[in-house]
């Protein structure tokens, strides 16, 4: 007997009893469906958190001030006092090394934003021109920073598109004068839309000159210093020297914490890649129950055929025929099962990225592979009982049976 | 053909042993019409699937076609089955889900003959037996003669050199009966070893030979006594077992 005959007469047993190949095909294709949107839900979460931290801009490496090791607590904590502040000297120290193509400094206060009678609570960003390519933001009109002295106060500022569009509407915004805190600043660019990105919202900030930023609340540190780095090559150099730089210009200590972007990169995609894991693994499990279903039904169905099995014999089946006749039934319905189940699972990730725009869902393909591989594999696995089963039936016991 | 020397057969009924066939010594060679005869219980049945090899014999030899086929493996003894023996059931057993067509191309399938061979022998066995017009029904939209006509069809696509029927005509009324055993019958004609079980002496008596069992002996062929026991065992078969 051969291949094409073994699953046709198969195929043709499995639509004899019609209802019940459904219902295990259902099942089946339910455990694969689990493991496709779960793992594509997963992927999607870290795909999403992988997007988010390269659109803060590439071969980033972060400078802020103190150490963040939990060694305890320093004497100098118990008297009130602070890390070191970092400077804008520091900032422009770190120049110097060769790994490191540009920086851009960072403060950040809240202050009152008005125009007119209209006035709101915004977030003041202050930072010099390069901040724009490092942080991968885009303009909608205007300019930004104007480059040059890092020190230069001018009154300039880029507004973010909602707070333009709550204080102008649509009005031309470009030189014309907003007040923030005490100070006037001019306007001399919006930013795109962009959205949330890390719990920054871009459309609701205000950018000015650091050191303006400075003078309006009155202050002279930094709250972090980003850092790009040449190269993918030499982010880990321009950490170091990152590092170097700042112990030899704060006299030898070690009080700033200098971070990759990779490497907080590294521990999400790592987080996120078990997560997936252990959900596409627990929808795993539904999978093998359906195989234990499918077993069920396959004993039933043999003692169901006992006849039928009893007269195969008659007419010349081997054994290993009528074990193979019900490996092939199994093949078949966990291999059509898994198909439903590929598509059911495609279908729902559809309908997730529908109802979710931002999150990049999609299965991973070795999720697939892995889900089809385990249908298929139980499939085949329980349905070895009740095969050997069939097999070992005595022709003429089964022949007499009415 | 069939040789069977000392064949015997017992089966364990709870502790005890029961023997169903007792030392038959046998020998049908092809183109014999052979009835085996006997009230139920006499080992009519057993001995037919011992010939069919559905079942192994506990004592003895049994010969086909010079062959050794009681030292066959089950997988050897399948393909022996295939190629040269027929089955005819009373119950008929046909598959309910397959076609009449489908139902006589089985054996076909299970023996690996390729598709177009098959459907040219399931064909003219469907021209044959008279069932053309019922090719593609299910056995539940056949008579009964005609899903025997199927079973015969079926035993015989193989070309088998033993035919074994078991009551072939126990689940049909009498015309159509006698019909199917004519159908038999020209079997014989083609050199095909015949072999039917009965109770009927009406049906066995139209065989050349007529085995006649009582108590898992062949106590005589054609009305002359040919068993080998001796009066003692001639005593206690007369007598009911008082075990």
């Amino acid at each position: 007997m051969n291949l094409v005959d073994t699953l046709q007469f198969a195929s043709g047993s499995l639509r004899g009893s019609l209802t019940r190949t459904l219902l295990m095909i259902l099942a089946m294709s339910i455990g694969v469906a689990a493991v496709v949107v779960l793992t594509g839900l997963g992927e999607g979460a870290r795909r999403y958190v992988v997007d988010q931290f390269s659109s803060l801009g590439t071969n980033l490496v972060i400078v802020f001030p103190g150490r963040t090791e939990t060694a305890g607590i320093g004497p100098g904590m118990l008297i009130g006092q602070i890390p070191r502040e970092l400077g804008l000297d520091d900032a422009q120290a770190l120049l110097r090394s060769r790994a490191i193509a540009r920086i851009a400094p960072l403060t950040v206060g809240s202050t009152q934003i008005s125009r007119g009678a209209l006035n709101r609570e915004v977030v003041v960003l202050g930072s010099t021109a390069d901040l724009i390519d490092i942080r991968h933001m885009s303009l909608s009109q205007g300019q930004f920073l104007p480059a040059g002295d890092i020190h230069s106060s001018e009154s300039v500022c880029i507004l973010g598109a909602k707070i333009k569009r709550e204080l102008f509407g649509q009005e031309p915004v470009i030189g014309t004068w907003v007040r923030l805190g005490d100070r006037r600043f001019r306007v001399i660019g919006v930013m795109a839309r962009q959205g949330e990105s890390m719990g920054l919202n871009t459309d609701e900030l205000v950018i000015v000159p650091v050191v303006s930023a400075h003078m309006l609340f009155n202050t002279s540190g930094l709250l972090r210093i980003l850092v790009e780095a040449k190269s993918r090559d030499t982010v880990e150099l321009a950490k170091r020297d990152a590092e170097e730089i700042m112990f030899e210009r704060h006299n030898g200590e070690r009080d700033v914490t200098v971070i990759t972007q990779d490497a907080v990169l590294a521990t999400f995609d790592r987080i996120l890649r078990a997560l997936t894991l252990a959900v596409g693994g627990i929808a795993a499990i539904s999978l093998s129950v359906a195989g234990i279903l499918i077993m069920n039904v396959m004993l039933i169905s043999v003692s169901q055929r006992v006849k039928e099995i009893g007269l195969l014999k008659a007419l010349g089946a081997p054994a290993i025929q009528i074990r193979n006749l019900f490996f092939a039934e199994a093949i078949l319905l966990s291999g059509i099962g898994s198909l439903a189940g590929l598509i059911l699972g495609q279908a729902g990730v559809m309908v997730i990225a529908k109802i979710y725009p931002s999150l990049p869902v999609s299965a991973p393909w070795w999720a697939v592979l892995a889900a089809l591989g385990t249908s298929l594999g139980t499939g085949i696995l329980f349905s070895v009982w009740p095969a050997r089963r069939a097999a070992r039936l005595d022709p003429v016991m089964a022949l007499a049976r009415s | 053909m069939i040789q069977l020397y000392q064949v015997s057969r017992s089966f364990t009924v709870g502790d005890q042993e029961v023997a169903a066939l007792r030392n038959i010594d046998l020998s049908i060679a092809a183109g014999d019409y052979v009835s085996i005869m006997g009230p139920s219980g006499s080992g009519k049945s057993t001995l037919l699937n011992l010939i069919g090899l559905l079942d192994r014999p506990s004592s003895g030899t049994y010969k086909l076609d010079g062959g050794n086929v009681t030292a066959l493996d089950d997988e050897q003894q399948a393909k022996v089955r295939s190629e040269k023996i027929g089955f005819v059931f009373q119950a008929f057993h046909l598959v309910p889900r397959l076609t009449a067509a489908m139902n006589i191309e089985l054996p076909l399938i299970l023996a690996g003959i390729p598709p177009a061979e098959r459907k040219a022998r399931v064909t003219q066995l469907l021209e044959n037996y008279g069932l053309a017009d019922r090719a593609d029904h299910r056995p539940d939209q056949l008579s009964g003669g005609q899903r025997q006509r199927v079973a015969i069809a079926r035993a015989t696509s193989m070309h088998p050199a033993v035919l074994l029927a078991d009551e072939p005509t126990g689940n049909l009324d009498q015309t159509t009966g006698k019909e199917v055993l004519n159908l038999l019958e020209q079997l014989v004609a083609q050199h095909v070893a015949l072999i039917v079980v009965t109770h009927d002496p009406a049906i066995g008596g139209r065989a050349q030979r007529q085995l006649h069992m009582v108590d898992g002996q062949i106590i005589s062929e054609t009305g002359k006594f040919v068993g080998r026991a001796t009066p003692a065992e001639t005593k206690s078969r007369a007598e009911p077992d008082l075990r």
